[in-house]
C-alpha cells in the first residue's frame, strides 16, 4: 500500500496540471465564440440598452484585461461555479451533476458488459485458433469493430421494438410509471438493454481481437510450458496462468478509453433519449447554450483524468512489476 | 492493432527473411482479407470519384414519388426517401464526402502530429517535456464531445468538420513519432550524421522521418477510418456542413421514417460499415506487411 501511496503522491499533481490546462483550453475556446456572455444575456432578454450592457459587462469582469479574466474563470471552476444556463434556468454545474448519473450508468455497463463478452470471445478464439469458431468470431468482431454505435442503434429499435415489440426504445424508465422497489429497477433494465449492447459491441469487438491476440502470445511463452509440464490441462494452464497476464492490456485499455466512449454515450443517449450528459450536450448544441457544452467538455474530461488516475492505480495494484514511474 | 486474420503461415525463420526480402507488394497481397480490404476500398473510391456521371440524380433533387422501396421502381433501384431523393444518388455523393473528410482530415492530423513527435522525440529536454505535455491534454479531453464544441463554436461546414477531427486525431501520431524519433536517434546512422555536422533540421527531414514512414501509413489508414465514423456521426446530430449530402446525413433523415421505412437507415449505415471495414483491413495488412518480422503468427 506504501508503493501506491507514493505513486499517488506522484501522479496527483499531474493530474492536478492536466485538469487546470483542459480548463484553460475551454477559457480559450470560449473566447473564441463570436459574442461574450453579456451578448448571450441581451439576446435573451432582448436588452439594447448600451449603458446597461457596460454596466453588466462591468460586472462580470468582462472589462477585465485576459489574464486577469483567466484567473478568475480558473477560479470559478475551482469552486465548480460554470455559469449559468439561461434556456434551462439552473446552474450548469447542477444540470450536469443531474444528468451525470444516468451517463455512468450506462457508460459503467457498457465497459462491465465489453469486458466480459470480450475477454470469453478472445479466449475462445485463442483456445480454438484456426478453427471455425475461431474465423467466426474474428470476422464478427471485425464486423462490429466497423459498425457505427448510432446505426447499430437504430437497427436494434427496428428488430426488437417495431418488429418484435419485445424492448423500449427510448427513456430511462416508463413514463408515468408508479413502478417501486424490484419492478422499478427491472423496468429501467429492460430500457438499458439496448443502449448498453449498442454502445459495448464496438467494444466487445476490440477486446475481442486483443484478448484473442494478447492469449496466443501468452500462451506460448515458456512459463506456460512448465505449467503444462507439471500436468495441468491445455484449459487449466490456460485460465490460471494464461488468462490473468493476458487480462492486463484490456485494464489500461479501458482506462484509456473512458474519452472515447463518452463519445459513443452521446450518440447512443441521442438515438435512445437516455436523459444523461450526452443528451444534454445535443440539446446543447441546438439550443446554442454553449457556455453549457463547454461545461460538459470540461467535467466530462475532467471525470476522464480522474478514471485514469484510478486505473493505472488499479493496475499497478492488480501487476507489481509495473514500475510505477 | 493486433491482427487478427493471419492466412500466412511461414513460422521458420528463414521463411521469413526470405518474405522480408520480398517485395511490400508481395507480402501485402499474400494477405487475402488485406487484399479484399483494398478491391472494396478501390471500388468505392471508383464511385465516390465517378459520383456525378454514375448517380442518375443529384443528391438533393426530390426525383420521384417518396417512401419507395428498393427494387419497387426501376428508376430508383435503391429506392428514394422521405421527399423522394433518389438514394444510390445520395450513397455516391455521400461517398464523397465521407472518403474526401477522412482523408483530408488524416492528413492534416499526420502533418500536425508528425512535426510535434519529431521535435519531441529528436530534441528531447524541456522541448520534449512541454510537447508531450501538450499531446497528454489534447489526448485526454473526449475525442468525439471536443469535436463537437469545435464544430458547433466555430459553425458547422466542411473546413471546420476537416479541422475539428484533426484537432483530436494528432496526438496519436504525436506520440507514436516520438516514440520512433527517440529511438532512431540513438542509432548509428543518425549519430554519425550528428558527428558530421548536420542540423537538427536536416537530419530530422532526412534521416529520422523517412525511418518513421512504415508506421504512420499503418496509423493514418486506421485514422482514416475512425475519420469517416466521426464524419459519420456528426452529421447524424446534424453537426456536419448543412449543404451536403452525407451518408450521417442521410441516417439523420431516415429516422423520422424509422417505423414504416428503415431501409432508408440501414442502407447508408451498410455503406459506412463497408468503408470503415474495408480501412482497417487495409490497415491490418499494412500493419503486417511492414512489419514483416513482427508480424506473421
Amino acid at each position: 500500500m506504501n508503493r501506491l501511496g507514493r505513486y499517488t503522491a506522484r501522479r496527483l499533481p499531474q493530474t492536478i496540471l492536466v485538469a487546470l490546462a483542459i480548463a484553460m483550453v475551454n477559457f480559450v475556446l470560449l473566447h473564441l465564440m463570436p459574442g461574450d456572455l453579456v451578448d448571450v444575456l441581451a439576446g435573451e432578454s432582448n436588452a439594447t440598452d448600451r449603458a446597461y450592457l457596460d454596466d453588466l459587462r462591468r460586472k462580470f469582469g468582462l472589462d477585465q484585461p485576459l489574464p486577469v479574466q483567466l484567473l478568475s474563470y480558473l477560479w470559478r471552476v475551482v469552486q465548480l461555479d460554470l455559469g449559468f444556463s439561461f434556456r434551462h434556468n439552473m446552474p450548469v454545474a447542477t444540470l450536469i451533476l443531474d444528468r451525470l448519473p444516468a451517463t455512468l450508468l450506462l457508460m459503467a455497463a457498457a465497459i462491465g458488459l465489453a469486458v466480459l463478452l470480450g475477454v470469453v470471445f478472445g479466449v475462445t478464439a485463442a483456445r480454438f485458433v484456426n478453427t471455425a469458431i475461431d474465423r467466426v468470431i474474428s470476422v464478427l468482431a471485425l464486423v462490429f469493430y466497423a459498425t457505427p454505435v448510432f446505426w447499430i442503434g437504430l437497427m436494434m429499435i427496428v428488430l426488437f421494438t417495431i418488429e418484435l415489440g419485445w424492448l423500449p426504445s427510448s427513456g430511462m424508465a416508463t413514463i408515468g410509471g408508479s413502478a417501486s422497489g424490484i419492478a422499478a429497477v427491472l423496468d429501467v433494465a429492460r430500457h438499458m438493454v439496448m443502449p448498453v449492447l449498442a454502445l459495448s459491441l464496438f467494444y466487445v469487438a476490440l477486446y475481442a481481437r486483443i484478448m484473442r491476440a494478447a492469449m496466443l502470445e501468452v500462451l506460448r511463452l515458456d512459463y506456460i510450458g512448465a505449467a503444462r509440464a507439471k500436468g495441468l490441462t491445455r484449459g487449466q494452464a490456460a485460465r490460471r496462468h494464461a488468462l490473468p497476464n493476458a487480462v492486463l492490456p484490456i485494464v489500461t485499455l479501458v482506462g484509456v478509453q473512458v474519452g472515447h466512449m463518452m463519445g459513443g454515450a452521446i450518440l447512443v443517449e441521442t438515438v435512445f433519449a437516455w436523459p444523461g450528459i450526452g443528451r444534454l450536450a445535443f440539446e446543447a448544441v441546438f439550443q446554442r447554450d454553449l457556455n453549457l457544452l463547454l461545461g460538459i467538455l470540461l467535467l466530462s474530461t475532467i471525470m476522464v483524468v480522474t478514471i485514469n488516475f484510478l486505473v493505472d492505480l488499479l493496475y499497478a495494484w492488480l501487476d507489481p512489476r509495473i514500475e510505477l514511474s | 492493432m493486433p491482427g487478427s486474420t493471419h492466412a500466412l503461415s511461414s513460422h521458420s525463420p528463414p521463411a521469413a527473411e526470405a518474405a522480408a526480402r520480398r517485395g511490400f507488394w508481395w507480402r501485402y497481397r499474400r494477405n487475402r482479407p488485406a487484399l479484399g480490404g483494398l478491391l472494396l476500398l478501390c471500388a468505392i473510391g471508383t464511385i465516390a470519384a465517378a459520383a456525378p456521371l454514375l448517380a442518375p440524380f443529384g443528391p438533393w433533387d426530390m426525383a420521384g414519388a417518396p417512401f419507395l422501396w428498393p427494387g419497387e421502381d426501376p428508376a430508383h433501384r435503391l429506392g428514394t426517401d422521405v421527399l423522394g431523393r433518389d438514394i444510390f444518388s445520395g450513397l455516391a455523393h455521400g461517398a464523397r464526402v465521407s472518403l474526401s473528410i477522412g482523408l483530408a482530415a488524416t492528413c492534416a492530423a499526420v502533418v500536425i502530429g508528425t512535426g510535434m513527435g519529431a521535435l519531441a522525440g529528436y530534441l528531447g529536454g524541456w522541448m520534449d517535456a512541454i510537447l508531450m505535455r501538450i499531446t497528454e491534454v489534447f489526448q485526454t479531453i473526449p475525442p468525439f464531445l471536443f469535436v463537437i464544441v469545435l464544430v458547433a463554436v466555430f459553425r458547422p461546414s466542411i473546413a471546420t468538420v476537416i479541422l475539428a477531427i484533426a484537432v483530436v486525431s494528432w496526438p496519436a501520431v504525436a506520440r507514436l513519432v516520438r516514440g520512433e524519433a527517440l529511438r532512431l536517434r540513438r542509432t548509428e546512422f543518425v549519430q554519425s550524421c550528428i558527428v558530421i555536422g548536420m542540423t537538427d533540421r536536416r537530419i530530422i527531414l532526412t534521416q529520422v522521418l523517412p525511418n518513421c514512414l512504415a508506421p504512420i501509413i499503418v496509423i493514418a489508414s486506421v485514422m482514416v477510418a475512425t475519420a469517416v465514423l466521426t464524419e459519420a456521426g456528426l452529421a447524424f446530430l446534424g453537426l456536419s456542413d448543412p449543404n451536403v449530402m452525407s451518408w450521417g446525413t442521410m441516417i439523420s433523415i431516415g429516422r423520422e421514417a424509422l417505423r414504416s421505412a428503415w431501409y432508408m437507415v440501414a442502407l447508408p449505415g451498410v455503406a459506412i460499415l463497408v468503408t470503415v471495414l474495408s480501412l482497417n483491413l487495409i490497415g491490418d495488412g499494412l500493419n503486417d506487411a511492414l512489419n514483416p518480422r513482427l508480424g506473421a503468427d
